[in-house]
C-alpha cells in the first residue's frame, strides 16, 4: 500500500522502522517536522533539546550503548553539533546513528546556504542522500545498519524540496521488529570513548582505514547505481536534482548515488567510459564534480549550472539548452508585461507581542542586535528595529562587543525566549564576568514559534506531552548574578519604555523579559477596535508599526476585522485617539 | 495517464496546502503517480504560499516547470497573476475573484493591479480563466475557510475523474464535524463549471 508522505514524516517512519529508540533534535525549517513525528510513533523517545549540540550528545550516548539513535537538525544546527559530530566519528558507536541534517538551498528561511556534504568529507562521515520520500525511508533504515557495520555515526542529508514534498511511500511494512530483550550495556572501554590525545591518536587511523572500506562497500552499495540511456550525454546526480535532471534528460546515461561520500570510484570510473560527455548536475557546492576531477575524469558542472541558489527542472533546462546540451523546446507565447504585482513579504501577525517591543525600541532610538525567530522580522520596514542578526544566541555578545570597542550609542541585544536557552545563557555570563552593562531584552513569547510552535525547557512541557520542569528564566538569570532582571508584558508599552530607560541609564547589565505569548499558539483573540472617521486625520503613524489590518484609504485608515486580533498597540499610539476599543 | 501539472497559489491562512494535499490524495486514487512540493517563506500568516501538485504515468521532479502547468488555481486574483509564465500555451486558470491587500497596497506605497489587467495576463497563454466567487460561495455556506474545496469543485469538472473520488478523498481528509460542509462547498464550486 502507498501514502503520500513528506520527505519529513517519511524520515521518522524510517526511524521508527529501523528500530530507532532514542531521537533528538532542535527545531529548524526545513527539518523541524522530523522530530515532531518521529516522537508520535510508540515505544519511542524523542526530546527536544534545548541546542543541536546538546541533541547530538544525547543520540550518541544512546548509540554508544547499544540503541540505535537519530539526530536532526537543519544545516546550520550541524554547525552548532559540529565539536560533538567530530568526536563521535572518532570514538564511533555500537548501536546504529544516523543524523538527518536538512540543508536550505535558496534560504527559504535560513542565514546561510552552506553545503553540508562539505562535512562529510571534512568530519570522514558517510553521507547517504535520499532523492523522494520512499528513498528518506529507505535511507534511513540502511543508514543505521552501515552505522553499526562499520561502527560510525552517518550523515543523512536532506534539502527544503526533499523535507518538504510529498511523495508515495510503500506503508506495508508497518511496524519494526520487536526491540531486544536484553537491556542496553554501555561496555567500558576508555580507550576508545576518551578522546584525550594518546587516545585520540589511535582512534584516527582507525578512521582512516574506516573510509576506505566505506568507498569499496560504495561499489556494491545498490543505492548506487548506472541507468543505461544512449551513451552520449553522462549524468551524475543524487537527491532530489536527479529527479530535475531525468526531467531534462530523459534520453541520458545516469550515474544515481545514493551515497554522495565517500564514493565509488570504480563505478564512476565504469560509468565515464561508456558516455561522451559527463555532467554533474548538483545544487550548490561541487561536491562531486571536484571529487570527480581529482579521479582525473573530465566533467561538466559548475561552467554550466549556478553555485548559488536552489535548482529546479526550469532552470536545469535553460542551462542545458545554453551550454548546448540539448535543443531548446518549443516555448509558448512569450509573457511581456509590466504589470505592478507587489510583493507579500512576511511580516510579524497582528496581536504579536515582539511588534509593541520593536515599536518602544524603535522610539527609543536605541542600537539593537538581535537574533533567530520570529522576531527577526522586526527589522523590516516599517518597524525598521533591529541592525543585526547573524546566528543562535548572537545577539548578546554582538551587543557586549559593540559596547566594549567604545560606541556611544545605547546598545540592546534581542533574543527569543527558545533561542536564549539554546545559546544565549553563555554570552549573558559573558557580559556579568567582563563587567559589561549590556541591556538583554528577551522577547518572550512562550513557544518556539517560527518553526512551529515546539516546546522548549521553559514551557514545561516535553515534545511527547509530558508535564516536566520548567526553566524559569528569571530566576535563572537572577542565579547566574545578575541583580537589575524585569519582567514586562509586552502589550504594556508604557511601562516597556519606562523600564528600558531605567535599565539603560542604570549602568549596569541587566536583563529585561518581555512576556506576551504567542498568539498564534494560544489563539487567543480579542474584539477589534474601530477608527472614528471624523477624528482621524490620516497621519499614518499607526501604519508605522506595520500592522497588516491596518489599511489607508482615501482619507481615513480602516481595520480590516478579518485579520485583526484585537491586540489594541493601534489605539495606543495613535496620537488622535481616533482608533477606539470597547 | 495524462500527465497533469496544477499550479496552487494563495497567501498564507487561505487553505491552499489542504486544498493541495487533497488533489494530489486525489491523482493517487485515480491510479496516477503523484507528487507535490510547497513553496513558501518564512510567513505563517499572509505570506505567498504555492502548492505544486503533479499527476502522471511516472512523475519525477516534485517542482512543476516553466510552460507547461496545465491547470493555476489561483486563491487570490494578485497570487495567480504571479505565474503566467509556469502555464502551457491553452493551459486553464481558475481564480478565485478574490482579493487581498499585500502590506505595501496597504500603505499606500504600491497598488494592486485591476482584475482586466490579470485576466488579460493570464489569457497571454490560458485558453479561458474561469473566475469563481469562491470566498463569497464559502461566506455563504457558513464558512470562508472552505474556498479551497469550493475551488477544487470547480476544478474537478474540468479536470474529470470519478467524482466519488473526489468525494471521498475530501470526506477523509477535511476534519470530521466538517465533511457535510465541505461536500456542500464542492458541489457549489461543481456547479460553477457545469
Amino acid at each position: 500500500m502507498k501514502k503520500l508522505m513528506t520527505g519529513n514524516e517519511a524520515f521518522a517512519y524510517g526511524a521508527y522502522l529501523g528500530g530507532v529508540r532514542v531521537g533528538a533534535a532542535y527545531p529548524g525549517t526545513p527539518s523541524s517536522e522530523i522530530l515532531d513525528n518521529f516522537s508520535k510513533y510508540p515505544g519511542v523517545f524523542a526530546e527536544w533539546s534545548p541546542n543541536e549540540k546538546v541533541s547530538m550528545d544525547v543520540a550518541i550516548g544512546a548509540a554508544y550503548a547499544g540503541t540505535r539513535a537519530m539526530c536532526v537538525m537543519k544545516h546550520v544546527g550541524l554547525n552548532v553539533a559540529a565539536d560533538s559530530f567530530f568526536y563521535a566519528v572518532y570514538t564511533g558507536v555500537k548501536g546504529g546513528l544516523v543524523i538527518v541534517c536538512a540543508d536550505d538551498p535558496d534560504m527559504h528561511s535560513s542565514q546561510n546556504e552552506q553545503d553540508n556534504r562539505n562535512y562529510a568529507k571534512f568530519a570522514k562521515c558517510p553521507m547517504l542522500e535520499p532523492s523522494d520520500s520512499e528513498e528518506a525511508k529507505q535511507f534511513v533504515g540502511m543508514a543505521l545498519d552501515l552505522s553499526e557495520q562499520f561502527e560510525t555515526p552517518v550523515l543523512v542529508r536532506s534539502v527544503t524540496r526533499l523535507s518538504h514534498s510529498s511523495t508515495p511511500v510503500d506503508v506495508t511494512e508497518a511496524v519494526p521488529a520487536p526491540p531486544s530483550e536484553e537491556l542496553p550495556l554501555f561496555e567500558r572501554d576508555a580507550q576508545r570513548y576518551v578522546m584525550v590525545p594518546s587516545n585520540a591518536r589511535r582512534r584516527h587511523p582507525i578512521v582512516e582505514e574506516r573510509l576506505k572500506k566505506l568507498a569499496e562497500h560504495a561499489e556494491s552499495m545498490p543505492i548506487n547505481y548506472i541507468e543505461p540511456g544512449n551513451g552520449e550525454l553522462g549524468i551524475v546526480s543524487a537527491g532530489v536534482n536527479y529527479y530535475y535532471a531525468k526531467e531534462v534528460f530523459p534520453d541520458a546515461t545516469f550515474l544515481k548515488l545514493g551515497m554522495v561520500y565517500p564514493l565509488p570510484e570504480k563505478l564512476i570510473r565504469e560509468f565515464a567510459a561508456k558516455v561522451k560527455t559527463v555532467v554533474v548536475v548538483e545544487e550548490l557546492d561541487p561536491f562531486l564534480e571536484e571529487q570527480l576531477r581529482l579521479m582525473g575524469i573530465e566533467v561538466k558542472g559548475k561552467d554550466i549550472f549556478p553555485l548559488i541558489g536552489e535548482f529546479s527542472p526550469s532552470l536545469v533546462r535553460s542551462c542545458a539548452v545554453e551550454a548546448g546540451l540539448i535543443e531548446a523546446p518549443e516555448a509558448p507565447p512569450e509573457i511581456k508585461t509590466e504589470l505592478e504585482r507587489p510583493v507579500r513579504p512576511p511580516m510579524l501577525c497582528p496581536g504579536c507581542g515582539h511588534r509593541a517591543l520593536f515599536h518602544v525600541l524603535k522610539e527609543a532610538g536605541v542600537l539593537i542586535t538581535g537574533d533567530i525567530g520570529c522576531y527577526t522580522l522586526g527589522w523590516a520596514p516599517p518597524l525598521s528595529a533591529m541592525h543585526t542578526t547573524g546566528c543562535m544566541g548572537a545577539s548578546i555578545g554582538v551587543a557586549h562587543g559593540i559596547d566594549k570597542g567604545g560606541v556611544k550609542d545605547e546598545v540592546v541585544a534581542v533574543i527569543g525566549d527558545s533561542t536564549f536557552l539554546h545559546s544565549g545563557i553563555h554570552p549573558l555570563i559573558d557580559v556579568l564576568y567582563n563587567q559589561g552593562v549590556t541591556t538583554t531584552i528577551i522577547s518572550d513569547n512562550s513557544a518556539t514559534a517560527m518553526t512551529g510552535f515546539q516546546e522548549h525547557p521553559g514551557t514545561g512541557i516535553t515534545i511527547q506531552d509530558q508535564t516536566t520542569t520548567a526553566v524559569d528564566l528569571e530566576k535563572l538569570i537572577r542565579g547566574i548574578g545578575f541583580e537589575k532582571v524585569d519582567v514586562v508584558d509586552s502589550y504594556d508599552i508604557e511601562k516597556m519604555a519606562e523600564t528600558l530607560q531605567d535599565h539603560l541609564k542604570s549602568g549596569m547589565p541587566s536583563v529585561i523579559i518581555a512576556r506576551h505569548p504567542c498568539v498564534l499558539n494560544t489563539r487567543v483573540r480579542e474584539k477589534p477596535p474601530e477608527v472614528d472617521v471624523e477624528l482621524c486625520l490620516n497621519c499614518g503613524i499607526c501604519l508605522d508599526i506595520g500592522c497588516s489590518p491596518l489599511v489607508q484609504e482615501e482619507d481615513h485608515v480602516r481595520i480590516d476585522t478579518l485579520l485583526c486580533n484585537g491586540c489594541g498597540l493601534c489605539v495606543k499610539v495613535c496620537p488622535q485617539e481616533a482608533i477606539i476599543s470597547e | 495517464m495524462k500527465k497533469t501539472d496544477f499550479l496552487m497559489a494563495g497567501v498564507g491562512g487561505q487553505g491552499t496546502i489542504l486544498a493541495s494535499n487533497i488533489l494530489a490524495e486525489v491523482g493517487l486514487h485515480l491510479g496516477y503517480d503523484v507528487k507535490k512540493a510547497e513553496v513558501h517563506g518564512m510567513a505563517q500568516r499572509g505570506g505567498q504560499v504555492d502548492s505544486h501538485v503533479r499527476w502522471g504515468e511516472k512523475v519525477y521532479s516534485p517542482l512543476v516547470e516553466e510552460n507547461s502547468v496545465d491547470y493555476i488555481v489561483g486563491f487570490e486574483m494578485l497570487e495567480a497573476a504571479r505565474f503566467p509564465h509556469f502555464m502551457k500555451k491553452d493551459g486553464v486558470a481558475v481564480v478565485n475573484d478574490y482579493r487581498i491587500n499585500p502590506p505595501l497596497v496597504n500603505l499606500g506605497k504600491a497598488s494592486y493591479p485591476s482584475k482586466e489587467d490579470i485576466e488579460s495576463l493570464l489569457l497571454t497563454r490560458a485558453e479561458k480563466v474561469y473566475w469563481i466567487e469562491g470566498t463569497k460561495i464559502a461566506g455563504e455556506l457558513g464558512n470562508p475557510a472552505v474556498v479551497g474545496v469550493v475551488l477544487l469543485g470547480a476544478l474537478s469538472n474540468l479536470v474529470g475523474g470519478d467524482k466519488e473520488v473526489w468525494l471521498e478523498v475530501i470526506g477523509k481528509m477535511v476534519p470530521p464535524k466538517f465533511v457535510d460542509l465541505n461536500l456542500e462547498a464542492f458541489a457549489a464550486g461543481r456547479q460553477v463549471t457545469a
